[in-house]
């Protein structure tokens, strides 16, 4: 697939997405196959620090004329909460991509320590690495589309948290150079993310030091001639092994921050394995800056005004992925309470445990209308560090909350693997914990 | 398109309603709340301004009787109406004080009931009248369906009695919404509202409570004894239908949790908001960017106080959005009312700790947010009482099976 030249007119807008859909096979297939082929799986690589993966060689395009950026959504003025037709239709599909695909897929992926490479696949043929893109770039939005990043992330979370975010990196780095690359950066990367064969991409910003703040790096790039030389680690990078191409937050010489985007094969980057808590399945790697000397095209051309943007959206992708998990959790212990007897009739019965279940569903629903709210005002262009805080504080929180909830309420059988809350225990430690890695 | 912003056709009049709220409620609320039982005549102006809003349009339909659900064709499109509005605006005015609020005259509980379950013709009747509310009784609160009060048929009217406490302007309105059974052994689908105006024979007002806050409010006790009420000043369906239930009567709680949940929404909101600046003279700016457990520990209070207050404030638009639009919303409403009654009441309080003696005494009006904050979270149904509303509605459970 190549880049589209011309834009396409609104009553097509919904034809894009439709288009899409039409790789609906991809879901039959993996559905029909067998466990045995299912996946080709890396198997885990615990502690290991290994060279990155080999990049395909992004040939340097030189850029022409002004980038092209997405277009702001305009404001209705009307307090609305239903989704416009064509995100309801594509959560529709990723719905039923989180259910019948990504559910399934879980556990092995669990314990393989990353998403099986087919179903990386079928995500980049249902078009994710592309919904953050404007049209002119090859990709689906019309307009501004945190809200739609957000339902996708949403439904995609409510299959798995780690697989979701293993999904969503390569097109978070894509959103990354769509926002603030100049014309030659998009030129040179986006191609390879419009193509058939998406590269695994990870956008990194973490660091593994306690009271982390993505606004005081420690990771710095130092200005020399001609470029930066980049040092310092990175935590939490999603798929770090596979990705092929790196946006490296990093704290400039005036203690300004901006994103770099770095090849895999780049003399001095190393990754490490770093297995955590939760997550498993996004393969969760520390990318080592070691004296890595880049040109000054490196830096992505607008990312130190637009740095503080991407660290709010990166809370509200998270945000909206641990949405999901939350949402999955309420759905799992609503019919167990009311199947599990205690004392001779169903444990729902019994005000203690029915209030964590009202709980739940409360926390749920401010959660998402906060994480909702956070997402419009990017899209309007409005101020939304306010709400994308608000939001994460209310995810990070009742989301723990609710994980902790959902395994107190199946006892001890929530400890065990035989049922899913205890994972979705260790995903929704993330919430609070991740900075970067993705974008709506 | 998803959008959770306030309405622009609102907007400037949420700015009226917030400098209504600072000249005449915030002004006057320590005054009204030292002298309980007084009656605040400050208001009368207000009132009178607030009917002349609302007759001329450019209240948007807010108030008490902005409830009411119109009947007929909605036409295309997602409408933003007068439950927004209201909830918008009782937000504002409870920014500047709750008691406040419930003692404006026309704007009570029981003008919301009317408005609510009203015949168009009882709706024309009662323009004008200030309704309070009874339900509550001696022996009764949460189990409304338990009340005692009795009405029997005689003849073109109802004969009341009984005792109804807690009600709300109880003293000062011109009638009250009471709540009776017409027979006791056929249970809630029994209880019907009737519309008493206090001028009947056989209504007396006992007495008035002294109470932890919202003083400027006056809380009635209320003794019928045998007070005919003429027939026609029932509310809704005069039949006992078995099977609806509390539908009828219960149908009120939709429209006024949000209200309750709106008033949460703006006493939390002028804490926070009085917080704020304490904690910036203090040296304590509240930054969105950096982590909250990078900052203080009373900026790390804040974020966690306002993220739960943008919760309460979301799911308080959520249930008018969806009365507006005529969704059924009661599992909504009661969400609203126990995520806002439960916030409000607990940020209220954890300002007044961030703040010290100073937010202790009666300088400051923190202290009185913290104690009006707390009826916000019982009246119009408890926390627990929405608790249990939710848990049955998620978990498809009976009253029976869930008690």
């Amino acid at each position: 697939m190549t880049a589209h030249s011309t834009r396409r007119d609104p009553m097509s807008k919904g034809l894009a997405v439709l288009n899409r859909i039409a790789s609906l096979p991809v879901l039959d297939r993996l559905n029909l196959r067998g466990p045995s082929e299912q996946a080709v799986y890396h198997g885990a690589r615990v502690g290991f620090r290994t060279a990155a993966a080999v990049s395909r060689g992004f040939t340097r395009v030189p850029g022409k004329g002004a980038p092209v950026r997405p277009v702001a959504a305009r404001e209705s003025g009307i307090f609305d909460l239903t989704p416009t037709e064509d995100q309801q239709m594509l959560v529709g599909l990723v719905d039923e991509f989180a259910a019948e695909v990504v559910r399934p897929a879980v556990e092995k992926a669990e314990a393989a320590t990353d998403t099986p490479s087919d179903l990386v696949a079928a995500a980049a043929e249902l078009g994710l690495p592309l919904l953050g893109l404007p049209e002119d770039l090859g990709g689906l939005a019309a307009e501004r589309s945190a809200t739609t990043g957000a339902l996708v992330a949403e439904a995609l979370g409510k299959g798995d948290m780690g697989i979701g975010a293993a999904l969503l990196a390569p097109g978070s780095v894509a959103t990354a150079i769509g926002l603030w690359g100049d014309a030659a950066q998009q030129a040179t990367y986006l191609p390879a993310f419009t193509g058939a064969d998406v590269p695994a991409a990870a956008l990194a910003v973490a660091e593994p030091y306690a009271l982390f703040d993505p606004m005081a790096l420690r990771t710095t790039a130092r200005k020399v001639p001609g470029g930066y030389v980049l040092e310092g680690v990175k935590s939490g990078v999603i798929r770090g092994a596979a990705a092929e191409l790196f946006v490296v937050a990093a704290r400039l010489d005036d203690d300004r921050h901006g994103l770099f985007v770095l090849e895999s094969t780049t003399p001095g980057l190393l990754i490490e394995t770093d297995p955590s808590m939760g997550l498993r399945a996004a393969a969760l790697s520390r990318l080592v800056l070691d004296g890595v000397t880049v040109s000054d095209d490196a830096l992505l051309a607008e990312s130190v005004d637009g740095y503080a943007d991407s660290v709010r959206l990166a809370r509200i992708a998270w945000s909206s992925l641990a949405l999901g998990a939350m949402r999955a959790v309420l759905d799992y212990v609503g019919p167990y309470v009311k199947e599990r007897k205690a004392f001779g009739e169903p444990v729902a019965h019994r005000q203690s445990v029915a209030f964590m279940v009202a709980d739940i569903a409360i926390e749920l629903e401010g959660a998402r209308l906060a994480t909702l709210r956070a997402a419009s005002r990017a899209d309007l262009g409005m101020p939304f560090a306010r709400e994308a805080a608000l939001a994460r504080r209310l995810c990070t929180d009742y989301g723990m909350k609710i994980g902790t909830d959902g395994v107190q309420l199946l006892g001890g059988h929530g400890f065990t693997k035989e049922h899913p809350v205890e994972r979705w225990y260790r995903d929704l430690r993330a919430v609070g914990v991740m900075e970067g890695g993705l974008l709506v | 398109m998803i959008n959770l912003e306030t309405p622009k056709k609102f907007r400037t009049f949420v700015e009226q309603a917030h400098r209504v709220a600072t000249e005449f409620l915030r002004a006057n609320s320590r005054k009204y709340d030292l002298a309980e039982h007084t009656y605040p005549k400050e208001l009368d102006i207000l009132a009178a301004l607030v009917d002349g809003m609302g007759d001329s349009g450019e209240g948007q339909g807010a108030g008490a009787t902005g409830v009411r659900r119109a009947s007929g064709d909605s036409g295309d499109g997602v409408r933003n109406a007068s439950n927004m509005a209201s909830v918008l605006s009782v937000a504002e005015t409870c920014w500047g004080d709750v008691g406040l609020t419930l003692s404006m005259p026309r704007q009570g509980l029981g003008n919301s009931a009317i408005a609510s379950v009203a015949t168009d013709e009882q709706l024309e009747r009662f323009k004008g009248m200030w309704a309070s509310m009874a339900i509550t009784e001696p022996a009764c609160g949460s189990d409304s369906a338990a009340i005692t009060t009795t009405a029997v048929k005689d003849g073109d009217a109802y004969v009341l009695n009984g005792e109804k406490i807690f009600v709300t302007s109880g003293e000062r309105s011109d009638a009250v919404v009471v709540w009776a059974t017409l027979d006791k052994s056929l249970g809630r689908a029994a209880i019907k509202s009737f519309v008493v105006p206090k001028s009947l024979p056989g209504i007396t007002v006992e007495r008035l409570e002294h109470k932890l806050g919202i003083k400027a409010s006056d809380t009635a006790t209320i003794v019928l004894d045998n007070c005919r009420v003429p027939a026609e000043n029932l509310l809704g369906d005069p039949e006992v239908h078995v099977d609806k239930g509390f539908a009828g009567v219960m149908q009120t709680f939709d429209n006024t949790r949000p209200l309750v949940a709106a008033m949460a929404v703006g006493c939390a909101r002028a804490s926070l908001d009085r917080t704020r600046e304490i904690l910036e003279e203090a040296g304590v700016v509240v930054d969105y960017d950096r982590p909250a457990m990078a900052q203080s520990a009373a900026a790390a209070t804040f974020l966690r106080m306002e993220a739960d207050w943008e919760a309460a404030y979301l799911m308080m638009l959520e249930a008018a959005w969806m009365a507006d639009n005529r969704k059924p919303n009661s599992l909504e409403a009661s969400m609203a009312k126990a995520k806002a009654g439960r916030v409000g009441n607990q940020i209220t309080l954890t300002c007044v700790e961030l703040a010290g003696t100073l937010g202790y005494g009666e300088d400051e009006l923190l202290e009185k947010w913290a104690r009006d904050s707390k009826i916000l979270d019982i009246f119009e149904g408890t926390q627990q009482i929405q608790q249990l509303i939710v848990a049955r509605r998620v978990l498809g459970l009976s009253s029976a099976e869930l008690r």
